[in-house]
């Protein structure tokens, strides 16, 4: 029997608000426990909401961006439930009337075929705070500070078909709200959180199968793992007989499998209905004119333009703007590079491009930076790129320098300067270097002469390493040949 | 409409009360009566009415500027706490 | 000096700009009075003598100064339901019988800013719920023109407090009549405003949809004067309005000849007997000397009004109130076993059986399956309903009929039959689903009991509706009467 997976994903967003949604408490992350929980926030008798139109105008962002329809009216409504970090004892939220409706998202398959992800809705609402579960005498302990912080949750139709395809779509979404400056992204934190809804269902099918929400997904690594496992279990149980039932399941990174959550809402009733303390939002065109003016490029328009105006690869333009910062980084180094000739612009574009997605980034990946933070900064790389075009030094003396520069912080100059590392290209400099290798591995020249052409390398090797690489290979090559030939 | 003790009971559950039999058992009657007056709307037609969530026609949400105007005032706002420790509130352990 | 306590706020404010008084003398004469008959009526929960006595000095300072207003030095009571900053706000439920708020609702800002001298938190329906003034968990408050009756609720202490003249005004909040109603059963002039007008940052949320502050004093003249300081745009309320305050004082002696008054059918035609009637028909005809013309107009959906009221006030209620948990403030049952035990026995033991009973009807009429067949379908008769009042006032300037169907009735008669008990709240409901500005004014006895006439006027008509009071007030005595016991 074959199966086909179905994800949806539902997506709460923080946004990057200075206040709470609906007062004027900080969001600040990491303050003391309920030092940033005012009266509404803890909600308090007889206070009242106030909308933060900073909240507002970023969710619209959001909407422009997925090419989404933004309600020109919405309204907030209350989810009633008893939790301990749920103040009121209801969640301001949006029901029947989002803010945002009907947009999309593409992803890129393995195939390299394009797949648009539907968004079902995106709408406004507030974050409840936390539960401590260290032992406080058999307690449990309250933090409020980020109840009241603003969120969208991003609802998707379920219109994936694998782990990786979801996974696709929230790196996606991840990167278009650090784009918009709307949400930091951070997923330790819980400013970009994901709950999962799996099912199964036979290939050929039509009827969608019942599903499961996986909660607690904080990370890129442990989504991709609960939904394998989940799928697992899924079709285990119907193959076993059994049937799914539709339940929360809480993903346990520990043990790398989802468990049934006690349900803290057993018999869920939301009892929604519209917050009588709040009034419809009403979005004007005008409004909406005024945020999609604050628009910046987006990721797919990016990619898009460093394909056609650099010639880059696809895979390499999808690389170089998954985050803002690294496209804007990317696109200093490429700018400080531009030669005047297309050819060179090009070629320029992809030894920026090399150079990023590799050495940057992995000294930025093995140091724990953001590209943002970087210790060799956008210009500084573009001067080392530079010193090879003009053939200062070479492309692996490069790596040299550029650990240099990332360690001590100096300009590419300053490192070949203090370091000697300048490339020789004097010829007879390095016919001199030749000539005392051959000297010292007469066996070898005596091999190659006979016809062991393979020695060739070996050569080179000597050369270059007794000139400590800093011979020009190209040259050493062309006075190897002559040289050796005798 | 007539409402049962056992369907009291199951929105007292709901509204967290907790609630003796001779209370739900009051409540059941009393509850019942008053649906009864409320089934006085039953006898209307509202398919063509908008329902009504505000009491003035036209006003719209007012927005507020994202300025941060609270400072901290834990100290203050936790005297109405039964039981806090370290600044955070205390409720029986959550099992989730 | 003796007998500052009859005096009306308008006077009492002429007699400290002319330094017949001062406040500090005007403040113990009242505490003196509270001291001595708040015993019997059950008026006050909290007595803030020493915030009154300082809050008086720094008014006769201003006053001597020659800086103060209008209410500069006015002694003022608050109904318990509005939060003051570091006093007992009780809400008048065992759930916040401990409960110090830790600021101040935006009208006792104002009033406080304005001068006023606050002389303590009155007594009331728990949570507001109750149309007696027999929920509250500090005992039921006594009717002082009948000690064995109830003063009406759910504002029962500020109607008490004023009408045994212990204090001058008192605030009031009013969902389904909880101003008009104790007003018209303790022959007080209370007024409430429009929806919006006052702000509601404070004032501890019943139905937040239909709650709306005001004042209980004894005549138009005073409630303007208190009006013009407690209304106008707030920040702080979403709901809250952003229109000028007129000037409500300007315009209280405008004739009324012309003035079209119209007479609502349903109210005379529904549960009101002859008797009842009669104080009332006697002062239309007053109004009718008085140059206006009685028009009978009819609201069909109107008797609607209570049914559509006992869905949606419940319905806001039981989640306005899920914040009562025993966690951050308010009462905490002893020794909980779990979370759950927590939340019940909290909630359980710190609420009433009227506030419980009102949670379980709102909790029920918004859960799944019964969301349509009931809230919603209460939200849409709710507008045919305000749309009733919106034909209506095409053709007149006002609505009058009676503010209750009863002057006052017994303590404990009603209080086994919850239904019986909402039934008071027949004719005072409909503006507040509406939203319209309503008034409750003396207009004669019944038994030695006082009846009261209600004036509904159309969105933000305050201004009219206490010129309309003001001018019957002028031509009559009765809201000049006071119990003989506290004269």
């Amino acid at each position: 029997m074959s199966w086909e997976t179905v994800i949806g994903l539902e997506i709460h967003a923080q946004l990057l608000t200075k206040s709470k949604i609906f007062s004027g408490a900080s969001t600040a992350f990491g303050a003391a426990p309920n030092t940033q929980a005012n009266l509404v926030d803890l909600g308090y008798p007889g206070v009242l909401p106030v909308l933060n139109k900073q909240a507002v105008q970023m969710a619209v962002k959001f909407g422009l961006a997925v090419d989404a329809t933004v309600a020109k009216r919405s309204v907030f409504a209350r989810k009633n439930y008893f939790y301990p970090d749920l103040p009121k004892g209801y969640q301001i939220s949006q029901y029947e009337l989002p803010i945002v409706e009907h947009g999309k998202m593409d992803i890129i398959l393995e195939d390299g075929n394009i797949k648009t992800i539907g968004i079902t809705r995106a709408h406004l609402e507030e974050d409840a705070g936390k539960s401590l579960h260290e032992d406080f005498q058999g307690h449990s302990g309250i933090d409020l500070n980020r109840a009241g912080t603003p969120l969208i949750e991003i609802v998707s139709e379920p219109d994936m078909r694998s782990a990786k395809e979801a996974i696709a779509y929230l790196k996606k979404i991840h990167t278009l709200v650090r784009y918009l400056e709307i949400c930091d992204g951070n997923m330790q934190e819980g400013s970009f959180r994901c709950d999962a809804n799996v099912s199964v269902r036979q290939t050929g099918q039509e009827k969608f199968g019942t599903r499961c929400e996986i909660k607690n997904l904080n990370s890129f690594r442990f989504i991709e793992k609960a939904i394998h496992y989940e799928v697992a279990r899924q079709i285990e149980l119907i193959e076993s007989g059994g049937k799914v039932k539709q339940e929360t399941r809480l993903y346990d990174p520990d043990k790398g499998e989802t468990r049934a959550l006690r349900s803290k809402e057993e018999a869920n009733d939301y009892r929604y209905f519209p917050d009588p303390d709040l009034l419809p939002v009403v979005i004007s065109d005008d409004f909406i004119a005024g945020v999609r003016k604050t628009l910046p490029e987006l990721p797919d328009e990016k990619a898009a333009r460093l394909v056609h105006d650099y010639e880059l690869p696809a895979y390499d333009a999808g690389v170089l703007t998954s985050s803002r910062e690294m496209a804007d980084y990317y696109e200093v180094v490429t700018k400080h590079l531009s030669g005047d000739a297309p050819r060179d612009k090009v070629r320029n574009a992809k030894l920026a491009a090399n150079w990023v997605m590799g050495d940057l980034s992995g000294a930025l990946n093995r140091d724990g930076i953001d590209i943002a933070n970087s210790k060799v900064k956008a210009a500084a790389l573009a001067g080392l790129l530079a010193r090879i075009n003009d053939e200062t030094i070479s492309g692996k003396i490069a790596k040299e320098v550029f650990e240099s520069m990332w360690s001590d912080g100096k300009s590419a100059d300053e490192v070949i300067e203090a370091k000697g590392l300048k490339q020789i290209t004097d010829s007879g400099a390095i016919e001199k270097v030749i000539d005392e290798v051959m000297a010292a591995n007469p066996a070898q020249l005596a091999d190659y002469r006979s016809g062991k052409d393979k020695l060739f390398g070996f050569f080179v090797g000597q050369v270059m390493k007794v000139s400590a690489g800093k011979a020009n290979p190209a040259q050493v090559n062309e006075l190897l040949k002559k040289k050796l030939a005798g | 409409m007539s409402l049962s003790r056992n369907d009291v009971e199951n929105i007292a559950h709901l509204a967290r009360l907790s609630m003796t039999e001779a209370e739900a058992t009051e409540y059941a009657t009393s509850l019942s009566k008053i649906f009864g007056l409320v089934a006085q709307l039953n006898a209307v037609d509202v398919s063509k009415v908008e329902p009504m969530a505000h009491p003035l026609a036209g006003q719209v949400q007012r927005l507020r500027e994202d300025i941060v105007t609270a400072t901290d005032e834990r100290e203050k706002y936790q005297q109405n706490a039964v039981k806090i420790e370290a600044g955070l509130y205390l409720v029986p352990k959550v099992i989730e | 000096m003796s007998e500052l306590h009859t005096y009306t706020l308008t006077q009492l404010a002429a007699g400290l700009r002319a330094k017949k008084f001062s406040s500090v003398e005007l403040t113990k004469h009242f505490l003196t009075r509270v001291e001595k008959f708040n015993g019997e009526i059950n008026a006050y929960i909290t007595i803030t003598a020493d915030v009154a006595l300082k809050q008086a000095a720094a008014a006769d300072a201003q006053l001597a100064s020659g800086k103060g207003g209008a209410l500069t030095g006015l002694p003022l009571a608050h109904k318990d339901i509005f939060c003051t900053d570091g006093v007992l706000t009780t809400c008048g439920s065992k759930m916040l019988s401990n409960f110090v708020a830790p600021y101040d609702a935006t009208v006792v800002t104002r009033l406080k800013e304005a001068g006023i001298v606050m002389l303590g938190k009155t007594n009331m329906d728990e949570f507001a719920m109750g149309s007696s003034n027999e929920t509250s968990y500090f005992g039921a408050v006594k009717n002082p023109w009948n000690l064995n009756k109830v003063p009406g609720g759910s504002s029962g202490g500020s109607a008490a407090a004023v009408a045994a003249r212990i204090a001058p005004a008192a605030t009031g909040t009013d969902t389904g009549g909880s101003i008009r109603q104790p007003a018209a059963l303790t022959s007080l002039t209370g007024i409430k405003p429009t929806y919006g007008r006052v702000s509601r940052y404070g004032m501890i949320a019943f139905a937040s949809s239909l709650d709306q502050g005001g004042v209980m004093c004894l005549s138009a003249e005073d409630a303007a004067l208190l009006l013009q300081s407690m209304s106008g745009f707030d920040e702080k309320d979403s709901t809250c309005i952003d229109a000028p305050v007129p000037d409500y004082s300007a315009t209280l002696n405008q004739p009324l000849k012309g003035l079209k008054i119209g007479l609502l059918k349903e109210f005379f035609e529904q549960g009101l007997s002859p008797e009842n009637a009669k104080p009332v028909r006697d002062a239309l005809a007053v109004y009718e000397k008085l140059g206006a013309q009685l028009i009978e107009v009819s609201l069909p959906n109107l008797p609607l009004s209570v049914p559509t009221y006992y869905v949606v006030a419940p319905a806001e209620c039981s989640s306005n109130l899920s914040r009562f948990d025993g966690v951050r403030f308010g009462y905490r049952c002893d020794s909980p076993r779990d979370l759950m035990d927590l939340y019940k026995r909290s909630r359980g033991e710190g609420f009433g059986s009227e506030v419980k009973r009102r949670i379980m009807t709102g909790t029920y009429v918004l859960s799944a399956g019964y969301y349509d067949a009931y809230y919603l379908r209460a939200q849409k008769i709710r507008r045919l309903i305000t749309d009733d009042f919106a034909n209506a006032f095409k053709q007149v300037d006002v609505l009058m009929g009676p503010t209750s169907p009863t002057p006052a009735f017994d303590i404990g008669a009603k209080v086994d039959d919850p239904v019986t008990m909402y039934l008071n709240d027949i004719y005072t409901i409909g503006a507040n689903l509406a939203g319209l500005p309503a008034m409750s004014i003396p207009c004669g006895f019944l038994d030695e009991l006082p009846v009261g006439l209600q004036i509904i006027g159309a969105h933000f008509s305050e201004a009219k509706l206490l010129n309309v009071a003001h001018m019957y007030q002028q031509a009559t005595e009765w809201h000049k009467r006071i119990p003989q016991r506290y004269a």
